[in-house]
């Protein structure tokens, strides 16, 4: 490790000047400096080769073909030189939005809309009340409004043709309010004394799903649930997905809001007792207030988890954002520009993704403060 | 015994025992507090004081034995638990106040969602005990802004607003910093003139002193002795109390 | 502490009695055991019905429940197995079982992997050169944030972008990389290899034993006898022995082109190759958070002790430092394992014959739907409580150890 290894002492030594600062975080000793100069030769390369790559000989845009189909040539003349961004200008609304009607499409672009609004004012202290679920109850029943259609004078349109980004957002989104609920049951059902049948069923359930790949869940929505119903009825292959999504979610949700419980002093459930609070008072009033609170941080990274998850319905043939970069790339011409189909979802991730672990982390920074004080 | 002023006794624990798992902690404990009378509970950490005190108002359960509170048994019943709950305050060593909650909040939770008090008259009645207790003008900060001795008063006044018969205090100055000591126990004999049933586990012999009717010394799980604080600080019969007396008076 | 009595008589012990339950729904535990009959028997009824409901529709299509369809010829190919295994002889049984070895395969090695990655990441990025840690902090804030699937299938179809055999890329004509996977020389096993390897075994005992003694000595006399010298001896030299003895043979076996692919040497196809990258390079950004995080739990007051009492820094590394951290580096680093395990799962989407691909295709084969999900439940829930399990008891060694 040498001089490039831990940094124990955590100030780092604050010189004078960029010189200063040079020296003692880039050239610190002959080995920092050998790190330095080698990782720097490394960025550097790879960031001009992506720039000649991404910007200087990428193709933008092709003509259309005599077909109606898009004309690749310009991109396959450039294939390995040049990124092809044509393939993104050609298909990010298909992508995006799925086989929603063309001139429908604001409908599910509102809906992204929607959902950004609805995770920002949820991230915002000052709406950390019970207008809250309300607000949510009222947005998520827009998002089916709008979806679906067939009132307010909206065109209906039929599940099929849904994709793209509302419905990864739908998954993740429908997963955490559908899952919370049942999770706060399950974390109490597994804490509570003198229950033990209740306790077993609850750490039963907990466990088995914990232990097993989304994957096989999914599976089981996909061939086990239509073996479950009676004969006749039949529910939508989405709904199975967004079932299977609440289940899985709601395991790992319990688990986390269980820390949050066990983090909470005895001495506050002894007090609501003394003060002769009933069971559901003691809980409702002040212990899921005060452990909710503690667990936010990690309640964010399960809902990023669940996020990235929902792009696993792509094995079930459901059609979220990364299934429809795939149905995008099985049109003949751009079948050979999987990079930059990858890279443009990479980005779409990245920056919900980014943006929730952001706002986590600072969350954790005002939890330690706040203890601390 | 001094006699109850309005018939039978406040509390009456008849040969309570208590085990947790093969530990024995209350072993055939009597005590029999007046209505009105004003008990303090000493003896070395471990002697099971606290435990007995919490049996008082169930958030311990015993095991053998009856515990009578204000006439009714504890048992399994949970009619009977909601009754003395609610005739009962308790003030606790690390004060338990709700963190999420203001200090009136605080004081008004249990009189409007367990005596079904408007809001209006639970703020009165708060402000009125805050007063009491001489911080009204916190009440609209939370639990983490005041000092451990403010706290600890808040904690009493949430206990006096459910307005119970009888005051449990378990160790409420062993938290808190010297300086924060009298200004508690000075609130808590303030309550004492106004005749509340008070039953005190406290090491604050100055204090038992000048409020108590009676000192009870307890010791591995029983009471070892009882009898009013002349008695018992300055005529100890058993060798105990003798060794637990010296311990304390070298330690202050 | 009883200590401010003089009396220490024995009480005599006495048992807790019993109490008897009152039918009242006053009564705490009659209310106790209402409320669970209740809510086991709701969550009870809905089984029932979803039991009756399936086995209801399982006699409309025709379709015999149990695993019996294990014992037939599966006719699946596999594309890699370390098992040998053949589609027109072997059983749906013995599929499963590929399916399971390959699993375990990929998981064992991603998690070595993702382990070494993740530690070099993570003390990356708390090293005082400020180039290096901000490199390892958009790695780990870039990995974590896109989605594994997308991960694996960016990687699979990159190796499946590389020339095709006949223009591979060589490595001294010994390994080629192509669109149809690694190919890397393979030794030709002999009996000496196998001899080596019994005396590496044997090198580890007495490497173990002798710092034993070593520790044993040091007890006795103050003074730690060198360990090092003897296990360097032990490891390498032995072994290097017992090969000469038996005549030092060295074949190696190279792949060579043969029509359309490479014949002889080891293969790691790109479905695997593909696969592994992804889960090492996924995982190891959250190792390496585990790791830092370990770290930086222990307060600087401690290599302060450690240092004032007169520790090297070796010593104070291995003897204070390490310990501690690895107490708080070991739980989350158990469910990281687990969800590499779990993970590999997505082979499916790539086509790497793991247990959930070969389950999957019995199951579409064969239509026996539950069973195939219940294997592929069974064998994950065997590998999380055998990961957990073997994680708890080194936990428990190490809080043991600590203290």
């Amino acid at each position: 490790m040498g001089d490039a290894g831990i940094d124990r002492v955590s100030e780092r030594t604050r010189g004078v000047g960029p010189w200063a600062w040079m020296r003692a975080n880039l050239f610190s000793s002959w080995w920092s400096t050998a790190v330095t100069l080698a990782l720097a030769y490394l960025v550097l390369r790879g960031l001009a080769g992506l720039f000649a790559w991404g910007v200087v000989h990428a193709v933008w845009s092709v003509p259309v073909g005599a077909n109606g189909m898009a004309d690749p040539s310009a991109c396959l003349d450039a294939a390995g030189v040049g990124a092809c961004w044509a393939v993104i200008a050609d298909k990010w609304r298909l992508i995006l939005f799925g086989r929603f009607p063309y001139h429908e499409q604001w409908r599910p672009a509102l809906v992204v809309g929607l959902f950004i609004g609805l995770y920002a004012v949820s991230a915002m202290r000052r709406f950390w009340h019970a207008g809250l679920a309300l607000a949510w109850v009222v947005v998520l029943a827009g998002v089916g409004v709008l979806m679906w259609g067939g009132v307010l004078g909206l065109a209906p349109v039929p599940e099929d043709s849904w994709g793209g980004l509302p419905i990864t957002l739908i998954l993740a989104t429908f997963g955490l309010a559908f899952a919370f609920p049942l999770a706060v049951l399950v974390a109490l059902g597994r804490r509570a004394r003198g229950l033990p049948a209740v306790r077993a069923l609850c750490v039963l359930y907990v466990e088995l799903i914990r232990g097993v790949p989304l994957i096989s869940v999914l599976f089981m929505a996909s061939v086990m649930f239509p073996l479950f119903l009676p004969e006749g009825v039949n529910i939508d292959k989405l709904l199975r997905a967004q079932v299977a999504f609440i289940l899985f979610t709601a395991a790992y949700l319990a688990e986390v809001i269980r820390g949050g419980l066990q983090a909470l002093p005895a001495g506050q459930a002894e007090a609501a007792d003394a003060l002769g609070l009933t069971y559901w008072q003691k809980t409702r009033l002040v212990i899921l207030p005060q452990a909710l609170r503690l667990v936010i941080p990690p309640l964010v990274n399960t809902f990023i988890g669940s996020f990235k998850d929902t792009s696993l319905v792509l094995i079930i043939g459901l059609f979220d954002l990364l299934s429809m970069g795939h149905v995008a790339l099985s049109d003949p011409p751009w079948q050979s520009f999987s990079t930059e189909v990858y890279l443009f979802l990479a980005v779409i991730y990245i920056a919900f993704c980014f943006a929730m672990s952001q706002y986590s982390r600072s969350l954790e920074r005002g939890l330690d403060r706040s203890r601390r004080r | 015994m001094s006699a109850g002023v309005d018939g039978g006794p406040a509390i009456v624990l008849d040969k309570v025992n208590k085990w947790y798992g093969s530990l024995h902690v209350l072993r055939d404990v009597c005590l029999t507090v007046a209505a009105q009378e004003r008990v303090v509970v000493c003896g070395p950490s471990g002697s099971g004081k606290s435990t007995m005190i919490r049996c008082i108002n169930r958030l311990e359960t015993h095991q053998e034995g009856r515990i009578i509170v204000d006439g009714t048994e504890l048992t399994d019943d949970l009619h009977a638990l909601d009754t003395i709950r609610r005739e009962v305050g308790m003030v606790f060593q690390s004060f338990n106040l709700f963190p999420h909650l203001t200090i009136l909040e605080n004081c008004t939770l249990a009189p409007m969602r367990v005596r079904k008090m408007p809001r209006r008259e639970a703020e009165a009645l708060a402000m009125g005990y805050l007063e009491r207790v001489r911080i009204p003008e916190q009440a609209g900060k939370y639990p983490g802004q005041l000092s451990g001795g403010q706290q600890q008063r808040v904690a009493i006044a949430r206990a006096l607003c459910m307005k119970p018969r009888i005051m449990l205090f378990d160790e409420p100055t062993s938290a808190l910093d010297p300086e924060m000591i009298k200004e508690v126990l000075d609130t808590i004999i303030g309550l004492a003139d106004d005749g509340m049933t008070m039953v005190c586990v406290t090491h604050e012999m100055g204090f038992a002193r000048q409020v108590a009717h009676r000192v009870v010394f307890m010791d591995r799980g029983e009471v070892v002795e009882s009898g009013t604080p002349g008695e018992v600080f300055e005529a100890p019969k058993t060798e105990r109390l003798r060794g637990f007396l010296g311990q304390v008076l070298r330690g202050h | 502490m009883s200590h401010a009595v003089a009396d220490e008589r024995p009480i005599p012990a006495r048992a807790a009695p019993k109490r008897r339950l009152r039918l009242s729904w006053a009564d705490r535990r009659f209310r106790a055991i209402v409320w669970q009959v209740l809510i086991v028997g709701v969550v009870g009824a809905i089984l029932w019905y979803l039991i009756g409901n399936t086995n209801a529709n399982l006699a409309a299509r025709h379709i015999a429940t149990g695993f019996g369809f294990l014992h037939r010829v599966a006719g699946i190919p596999i594309g890699e197995s370390l098992l040998p295994y053949n589609p027109s002889v072997d059983t749906y049984g013995r599929a499963l079982l590929v399916g399971v070895v390959n699993t375990l395969e990929v998981s064992l090695i991603g998690i070595v992997l993702a382990t070494i990655l993740g530690t070099l990441v993570g003390i990356g990025r708390l090293s005082r050169n400020w180039l290096l840690a901000k490199l390892t902090a958009v790695y780990v804030e870039t990995l974590r944030d896109i989605p594994l699937l997308l991960q694996l299938l960016f990687w699979y179809t990159l190796l499946q972008g590389l020339p095709p055999p006949k223009r591979a890329w060589s490595l001294g004509h010994a390994a080629f990389v192509s669109n149809r996977g690694i190919v890397l020389p393979l030794l030709h096993w002999q009996p000496a290899h196998t001899a080596a390897l019994a005396a590496f075994a044997a090198g580890v005992l007495g490497t173990a034993l002798w710092a034993r003694h070593a520790r044993a000595r040091q007890d006795a006399t103050g003074v730690r006898p060198r360990v090092w010298p003897v296990a360097a001896a032990l490891l390498l030299i032995l072994p290097l022995l017992a090969w000469a003895a038996l005549g030092a043979p060295f074949a190696v076996e190279v792949p060579v082109l043969r029509g359309f692919n490479f014949r002889g040497g080891l293969t790691l196809t790109p479905e695997f190759f593909a696969l592994l990258l992804g889960l090492v390079v996924y995982t190891a950004a959250y190792v390496a958070e585990i790791v830092r995080a370990g770290i930086q739990a222990i307060p600087r007051g401690q290599w302060e002790a450690a240092e004032a009492l007169g520790l090297r820094h070796g010593q104070v590394l291995r003897l204070v430092i390490l310990p501690q951290a690895l107490r708080v580096i070991v739980p989350p680093m158990t469910s990281q394992y687990l969800n590499l395990a779990k993970n590999s799962s997505l082979a499916v989407a790539i086509g790497y014959q793991d247990i959930v691909s070969v389950a999957d295709t019995t199951l579409n084969q064969t239509g026996q739907a539950i069973e195939g999900i219940a294997v592929i439940m069974a064998v994950y829930l065997t590998i999380s409580l055998s990961i957990s399990l073997f994680m708890n008891w080194y936990n428990a060694r190490i809080a043991l150890v600590e203290r």
